[in-house]
């Protein structure tokens, strides 16, 4: 079915399909509505899911793992400052190993008090063990909801599905649906590897391990997330065969012969594509780079893309502020260390706190990287 | 430097810089903000002696239009950064404004604990009985069946009493009022503001864009008036902690005073130093 929604309800509508067993949540600007559409279907009878409006983001997941524990599938929605209210439990989330999805309208963090789109919440919660997908249209942000919850259900960990705040949060896009039923098939029932409420085989969820277990644990644990680009690319393959629609892990646009290339995330990819394309008509070799997924990291993949290029330039729409550039800068810097070819890598961190980021500021950007002429490590895009 | 209105009342708002504030025509959150200015106008606190903290939220806008100092901070946190900001300067008057999501949800533990610790400062809870600024999800006030945005079919939890747990918790004084009895709430927010220790004025009011139009109850003016007909004086029952359906309005709590926690944690202090 083809429908005009904004990304908040291109999100509820897949949730609605998705059919979670339970959702929890709390209002924030900008992801309220997606729970708050959801509680619609909810009351409508559209969906078999319990709905929980806890006191606090950080109940909402608390109350995310409970359910998830006991074997359901279980989702919820939030930005900025109640992601970073649930950081202690997304550890705790990944931990447990549980797939818990989140659907996330990235905004920046307090202070100062700011409520459009950039990545500072997702990044922050970057080593929390979550699976993170950074969408650049609504589409692409239904599609990868759906995604999520089979990738986290085989990998057994949660996962994180960012729209950028406002940009795509708020913004109407033509967007094709599939048919609840095509949803609910292609996503079966979650299969648990655990659950709490098998009396017949009583288990203790979270005890101390000390020095005698934790790092086993975690080392377990950081070798599912090693795991997961198959499983990714996997779910993709059989998503592409009933939606028709595929997306890469990693994309690169018009990238053949490009002698300067921009890697980024989110939103501003689509802002990026038009100003390749104003400079590929004038002649210029650059593409642009477009990353999916940031976690798991998909070092061996951006190696082998990044390699074929002179000078690259890394786009961060969050400051790690005061690290050598920015967040994703500094992963792919290490990524390309142990490479002969070591391209020269410029980071530019742009539209903070929703700052608008234009085809233009794009085109200023792919010209420095093309030129490479950087004075300084890092340069903020359109700051005054 | 700003320029000067010469008008004490106008003053004390940020009046060329933050308005026409934010609020929904109608709102009864500007109203708590004038009758706040005007008791501490009347009682003489002067600006540079005030700091009024607020979380985030309708009524937690309201620091953001007054010229003193003032502190917005994180959805739910304006008690613990108001616990600070009165042990630094145990001097300055500190009020804590905010709504019923806020003080009640998400910081309800600070809530019962700053009550508990008789923390010297007033706050004022306005309830509307949902969440504005997110588009009227229900709240912990808002009543048991009433509709709500996350609540189409009717609200199947308990609701909050926000005086009888200030009082329950321990807060010194306790008050009630609405935003339609103007007088009544400046002569609350006074009183509260002349306790020394924790004191809690609950403001009912009315979000008509929200609350009333889940509950079908109009616009502003018809929402005055139903506050106006659903309020009773606290002289006039019984026992103003069982009545169900009215607000009782007036002091509902107020007890002799026992020495706040900035006083006895600047006298642990002096002990401290004199051995």
């Amino acid at each position: 079915m083809i429908l005009a929604k904004t990304g908040n309800e291109a999100f509820a509508y897949a949730m609605k399909q998705i059919n979670p067993d339970v959702v929890a949540a709390y209002p924030i600007t900008p992801s309220t509505e997606i729970v708050q559409l959801f509680s619609n279907y909810v009351s409508d009878g559209e969906v078999d899911t319990e709905y929980v409006p806890v006191e606090s983001e950080h109940s909402a997941m608390t109350a995310c793992i409970g359910a998830a524990v006991c074997g359901c599938r279980v989702m919820t929605a939030t930005a900025s400052q109640g992601l970073a209210l649930m950081h202690e439990m997304l550890f705790i989330a990944a931990g447990l190993r549980l797939p818990i999805v989140m659907a996330v309208a990235s905004r920046s963090l307090s202070s100062p008090l700011n409520i459009h789109g950039d990545h500072s919440d997702s990044v922050a919660s970057r080593d929390s063990g979550w699976l993170q997908f950074f969408c650049e249209t609504v589409q692409e942000g239904y599609d990868t909801l759906i995604q999520a919850v089979k990738i986290a259900e085989r990998a057994n960990l949660p996962a994180l599905v960012g729209i950028d705040g406002f940009i795509l949060s708020h913004c109407q896009e033509r967007i094709e649906t599939l048919e609840d039923q095509v949803v609910r098939d292609f996503l079966g029932r979650r299969k648990p590897a655990y659950n709490l409420l098998d009396w017949r085989n009583p288990i203790l969820v979270g005890p101390a391990t000390l020095q005698d277990y934790y790092f086993e644990f975690k080392r377990s644990e950081i070798e599912g997330m090693n795991q997961v680009l198959p499983i990714i690319e996997e779910v993709q393959a059989e998503f592409g065969r009933i939606a028709g629609r595929k997306y890469p892990v990693l994309e690169e646009y018009r990238c053949e012969d490009a002698e300067a290339v921009v890697v980024l995330m989110g939103s501003a990819c689509g802002t990026v594509r038009v100003a390749v394309d104003r400079m590929r008509a004038k002649g210029k070799k650059v593409g642009m780079v477009k990353l999916r997924v940031f976690r798991p990291l998909v070092h061996s993949l951006l190696k082998k893309s990044l390699v074929k290029f002179k000078k690259i330039g890394v786009m961060d729409r969050v400051d790690a502020v005061n690290s050598y550039g920015g967040p994703l800068f500094t992963e792919i810097t290490s990524v390309l260390y142990d490479t002969d070819e070591r391209p020269w890598v410029f980071s530019y961190v742009y539209g903070l706190g929703g700052k608008e980021f234009t085809p233009e500021d794009a085109e200023m950007v792919l010209e420095q990287v093309l030129t490479g002429k950087e004075d300084e490590l890092v340069t903020y895009v359109g700051v005054r | 430097m700003r320029e000067l209105k010469n008008d004490p009342f106008l003053d004390f708002f940020r009046v060329d810089e933050r308005f026409p504030h934010i609020l929904c025509p109608g709102c009864g959150i500007g109203t708590t903000m004038a009758t706040m200015v005007r008791v501490f106008l009347d009682l003489g606190i002067k600006q540079d002696e005030l700091c009024v903290v607020s979380g985030i939220g309708c009524s937690s806008r309201v620091t953001g239009y007054l010229d003193c100092d003032t502190f917005h901070t994180l959805h739910g946190r304006a008690l613990p950064a108001a616990t600070g900001i009165k042990l630094a300067r145990p001097d300055m008057k500190v009020v804590v404004i905010g709504g019923d999501g806020d003080i009640m949800a998400i910081g309800g533990n600070h809530f019962i604990h700053s009550a508990r610790r008789n923390l010297d400062l007033t706050v004022i809870v306005v309830n509307n009985f949902t969440y504005g600024m997110t588009g009227g999800q229900y709240s912990p006030t808002t009543p048991t069946q009433e509709r709500a945005a996350t609540a189409p079919f009717g609200n199947v939890e308990r609701s909050f009493n926000v005086c009888f747990i200030a009082r329950a918790a321990g807060a010194m004084f306790v008050a009630r009022s609405t935003t339609f009895h103007v007088a009544h709430l400046k002569k609350m927010i006074q009183l509260a503001l002349q306790k020394n220790g924790f004191s809690v004025v609950e403001v009912i009011s009315q979000c008509p864009t929200f609350y009333g139009r889940y509950q079908g109850l109009g616009d502003a003016v018809k929402m005055l008036e139903w506050l106006k007909t659903r309020s009773v004086d606290v002289e006039k029952v019984a026992n103003p902690w069982s009545v169900k359906d009215r607000f009782v309005i007036g002091v509902l709590h107020d007890q002799e005073e026992v020495p706040p926690y900035s006083q006895l944690y600047q006298e642990l202090r002096n002990r401290a130093k004199e051995k």
